[in-house]
């Protein structure tokens, strides 16, 4: 015969060897990791957000002050002595009642990146399952469960969260369940619909062929794959979360003193623009550099991340 | 020789779809696509029964229906001498066992986030939670390297490899439980010429040497016809002939299998030119209004009116296990 | 000098990994009325090479070489040149109708637009021509259909209107890439058939791509046999198949099953489809080839003429190959 069945030729010898030489797979994520890389802009704001988590973890020992206590000496003269200096180590200057404002700063950082994080894995976490399972499950249970999402979604949001407060009092954990009620709705419903787009997919189809159990082809095929758009929403939800909050804050209903938010923050800063604009310079700085930031990254994540490389 | 039981017998499959026409009012009824009609064959351990057909003959959706990833609306599907239609879905996943099914796209059959060996491991994860370890390593590298695969690529993932080597690895996972039936839907379609041949003897071999039955689905007749014992036809959903290889190819009865088998270019220039023109004119109709009575009656030269009020029955007129469904039949 | 003369076509692409070679230095002729059959299978570059002809290659490609249309050079001219040329001169047909018609168009106003752009002809005049052409095309009530969307019909009639729309300004040149892959077997026959009338009934040249060798025993009078971007055979049809000199084309007849024979065993060409960004300097059938030698793996000899117009690519002798 001219051909044989097994290797033939040096060639397939040649390939063999090449094989040999890697056992380590390069999966897709290494492939997004490196495409993220060329993002400069998102790579910038990476950096900007760790320095920014560096601050908020460590800032408060760059200075001998603290968030609560009152500089009495420069109290009576706000308007000079309050001026963000660095020899009297107050960096960003006083507050209206005559707090550190660098300290109170960090310490509403804390908060606000806290919150926007937080927030944004509960939805991941609520909003993922719950749309994997809409969408995988399909006919009646997902009817029952998106008219389920959409009479929550229709619920104003406000206004349970004035009632809870008012009930409750002003709380932290509150504050988390507010926003955690509010931010997986809109994430399950991304979820379901891809996962409705993946159900088509022949490896979904295999899955089902081996007789793998329905919860299991969820979270061993489907989840990993919609990973992909839920990191990207996720990023972009922080954002969305920080802003929330410091709505919350900046109507008085956020977090209590002595703890405080880059939202309360601006909203004492607003009140006293005009005697001290670093009140309000500051804290707003903060929050609108992190804003840029991750929707930078989620840009990025999502170029990195896109499906149509695949 | 005496009568064994068929390894699988399926009579009188019928698998609608309810679909909704374009553009119609949400409160409108669905109209109802025949996607299998009063299909019905045998299968016996050991061979390869070969189903061809064109697009809408309802092929991949019968290998579906027999899976039961498709629900089917009448008929029964006798597995190993048990109704898989009345199973409940928890014991339809422990049949599935010994029932493995090959898909057609060989990258999209993977998924795209599992390394190969993961891949290949997952059945036996799924029916035999008590193999870990380095043993079910063991059985998948024995596995990989049974359908030519280099088992030390098993940490590789499916967007590397080529796409005849995905399809190896589909193949090792449908075998790593050892069935007794691959369904094979169209393994070899997306592939390469040369790179097909290598699938097939493949394919071929493992029948040989692990005692598989195959069920291969595919629109080349070619490739059908080295590969099966037996060959079943269909058009629009409905049986037009059944038979041995070698009958069916020698001696075709249904004017839809000679149209089909007249169709097939043949790499020879001799033959291709002295062929008479394609006598099977029109188009397929459309699944959803299917001619009355014989299907295939609006492209068939034998057609009269009898046809268009009879349904013609699938019988073994010579008792040769050669089924054909044709009222002109000799 | 023949209709179309191809020589040392070279098209390479700039890719952020590397550059990929797509086709290497391909040489052929065409006759008027003839037909060329290119056949390879995945990677070869036979789509690359007429699209290079026809200047539809991505920014990222490089062409080089020489093609002589009617005595006018191709490559690398004008847009405005080419758009000159296109559909009039030089009619393209695609594998995938449904890509290659506009969904949102009716299939008249796709059909009238060609008319008026390159014959300047007016509208009536041009759906008047458009109608003849699908009675030619045998679309069955070709009045009532034209003035439908390509969705409304199925593949196979897809395929004809995309043959008519292609057909409308007579080129002297059809280029078909793949037109029946993605059709049934029956209707493929049909689509073959109305090919080989129609180019009888306009005295079209037709350059027919596809991996399928049962397609161009049929159809064509010449066949060029690609692999890896490089030319491996050029014949008449039945000197090819009577006797194939090149080892890639003996692996390919030995590894089609037949219908009009029994094999017990496919004969096998080893290994898997090239790897375009990484092909040896030499012969890109290397790893494959049952009777490589060392050098085959670093350089590869020109092309040998023999017999009246067959061309060879190989450093074994044909002795080898029997």
């Amino acid at each position: 015969m001219f051909f044989s069945d097994k290797h033939a030729g040096m060639g397939e010898l040649a390939d063999t060897l090449a094989d040999d030489a890697y056992t380590e797979g390069r999966s897709l994520w290494r492939d997004a990791r490196r495409r993220f890389m060329n993002h400069r802009p998102a790579v910038a704001s990476l950096v900007v957000l760790v320095l920014l988590l560096l601050f908020a973890a460590f800032g408060q020992y760059l200075s001998t002050w603290d968030n609560e206590s009152i500089d009495w000496a420069s109290l009576p003269n706000l308007d000079e002595d309050g001026v963000p200096s660095l020899a009297s180590q107050h960096y960003f200057g006083l507050d209206p009642i005559g707090r550190d404002l660098y300290q109170r700063t960090v310490q509403g950082s804390r908060i606000s990146l806290m919150v926007g994080v937080l927030g944004a894995l509960t939805a991941v976490v609520i909003g993922t399952l719950y749309g994997a399972i809409s969408g995988y499950v399909g006919a009646r249970t997902d009817a029952i469960m998106m008219r389920t999402l959409e009479v929550l979604s229709a619920f104003p949001f406000m206004f349970l969260v004035i009632v809870l407060m008012a009930v409750f009092g002003r709380n932290v954990l509150l504050i988390f369940v507010a926003i955690g009620a509010v931010s997986w709705l809109n994430m399950a419903r991304i979820v379901r619909g891809q996962t409705l787009s993946l159900k088509r997919k022949e490896y979904i189809e295999a899955a089902m062929a081996i007789g793998v159990h329905p919860f299991l082809i969820v979270l061993r095929h489907i989840v990993p794959n919609v990973l992909g758009v839920v990191i990207v929403y996720a990023t972009l939800l922080v954002p969305e979360m920080i802003l929330f909050e410091s709505f919350i804050s900046f109507l008085g209903l956020g977090v209590s003193e002595p703890y405080t938010s880059w939202g309360a923050l601006i909203s004492e800063g607003a009140d006293a623009m005009w005697t001290a604009p670093w009140a309000l310079i500051f804290p707003m700085l903060m929050l609108v550099l992190t804003l840029f930031c991750f929707n930078f990254l989620g840009d990025g994540l999502r170029d990195a991340l896109d499906p149509k490389d695949r | 020789m005496s009568e064994q039981q068929p390894l699988l017998a399926v009579e009188n499959l019928q698998v609608s779809f309810d679909i909704m026409p374009r553009n119609a009012w949400p409160w409108s009824r669905p109209q109802k696509l025949r996607a299998v009609n009063n299909v019905s064959f045998t299968l016996n351990e050991g061979e390869t029964l070969g189903i061809v057909g064109e697009s809408g003959c309802g092929k991949s959706t019968l290998a579906r229906a027999i899976m039961g990833m498709v629900p089917s609306q009448a008929g029964k599907v006798v597995w190993l001498g048990e109704d898989l239609r009345g199973l409940t879905l928890k014991k339809l996943r422990k049949r599935r066992r010994r029932l493995q099914m090959v898909f057609q796209d060989p990258l999209a059959s993977l998924s795209p986030r599992m390394t190969v060996g993961d891949i290949i491991a997952e059945p036996l994860r799924t029916h035999c939670p008590d193999i870990r370890g380095s043993e079910l390593w063991e059985k998948v590298e024995v596995i990989m390297d049974r359908v030519g695969l280099h088992p030390h690529q098993k940490n590789r993932y499916p967007h590397e490899f080529s796409g005849g080597q995905c399809q190896r690895v589909g193949i090792a996972r449908a075998l790593i439980l050892e069935p007794k039936l691959i369904i094979c839907d169209e393994p070899v379609s997306a592939l390469d010429v040369s790179v097909q041949a290598q699938v097939i003897n493949l394919l071929k071999g493992l029948q040989r040497d692990m005692g598989l039955s195959l069920i291969f689905i595919a629109h080349d007749l070619s490739v059908v016809k080295h590969i099966s014992d037996r060959v079943m036809v269909l058009y629009l959903g409905n049986v037009a002939e059944n038979a041995t290889r070698a009958e069916l190819f020698a001696r075709p009865q249904h004017p839809y299998t000679q149209a089909l088998l007249a169709a097939v270019p043949v790499p020879d220039p001799e033959r291709e030119r002295a062929k008479p023109p394609a006598e099977l004119e029109g188009d397929l109709p459309s699944p959803m209004a299917p001619p009355s009575g014989c299907v295939f009656r609006t492209r068939c030269p034998l057609a009269t009116e009898y046809c268009s009020r009879e349904v013609p029955v699938l019988e073994d007129k010579t008792g040769a296990r050669h089924w054909v469904a044709c009222h002109y039949v000799k | 000098m023949a209709m179309l003369e191809v020589n040392n076509l070279k098209v390479d692409f700039d890719t952020p990994d590397g550059t990929l070679q797509a086709v290497r230095g391909l040489s052929y002729h065409l006759g008027a009325g003839q037909t060329l059959g290119i056949v390879g299978e995945s990677g070869a570059g036979k789509s690359q090479s007429v699209f290079a002809l026809m200047g539809l290659l991505p920014d990222n490609a490089r062409v080089s070489g020489e093609v002589m249309f009617e005595g006018e050079q191709l490559l690398n001219r004008p847009e405005k040149r080419l758009n000159r040329i296109r559909a009039a001169r030089i009619g393209m047909i695609f594998q995938d109708p449904m890509t290659s018609l506009n969904p949102f168009m009716k299939v008249s106003d796709q059909l009238t637009e060609v008319l008026v752009q390159h014959k300047g002809v007016s509208r009536k005049q041009a759906l008047q021509e458009s109608l003849q052409m699908l009675d030619a095309v045998r679309i069955p009530e070709a009045r009532n259909r034209i003035h439908r969307y390509p969705h409304e019909f199925s593949g196979g009639m897809r395929q004809r209107v995309m043959i008519a729309m292609s057909l409308l300004c007579r080129p002297r040149l059809l280029i078909a890439d793949e037109p029946t892959t993605a059709l049934d077997v029956t209707v493929q026959a049909q689509v073959m058939g109305l090919l080989r009338e129609l180019q009888q009934e306009f005295n079209t040249a037709i350059i027919l791509i596809t991996h399928d060798l049962g397609v161009v025993a049929g159809s064509c009078d010449q066949i060029l046999v690609m692999y890896g971007g490089q030319m491996m055979e050029y014949a008449a049809t039945r000197d090819l198949f009577r006797d194939p000199t090149h080892p890639y084309t003996k692996g390919l007849m030995g590894a089609i099953p037949r219908i009009d024979e029994q094999i017990d065993e496919l004969v096998t060409i080893p290994g898997n489809p090239p790897n375009l960004m990484n092909l040896p300097a030499g012969c890109p059938f290397f790893s494959r080839c049952p009777v490589a030698e060392p050098r085959c793996y670093h350089e590869l000899d020109p092309p040998q003429h023999f017999e009246p117009d067959r061309i060879r690519v190989c450093n074994l002798p044909r002795e080898v190959i029997r």
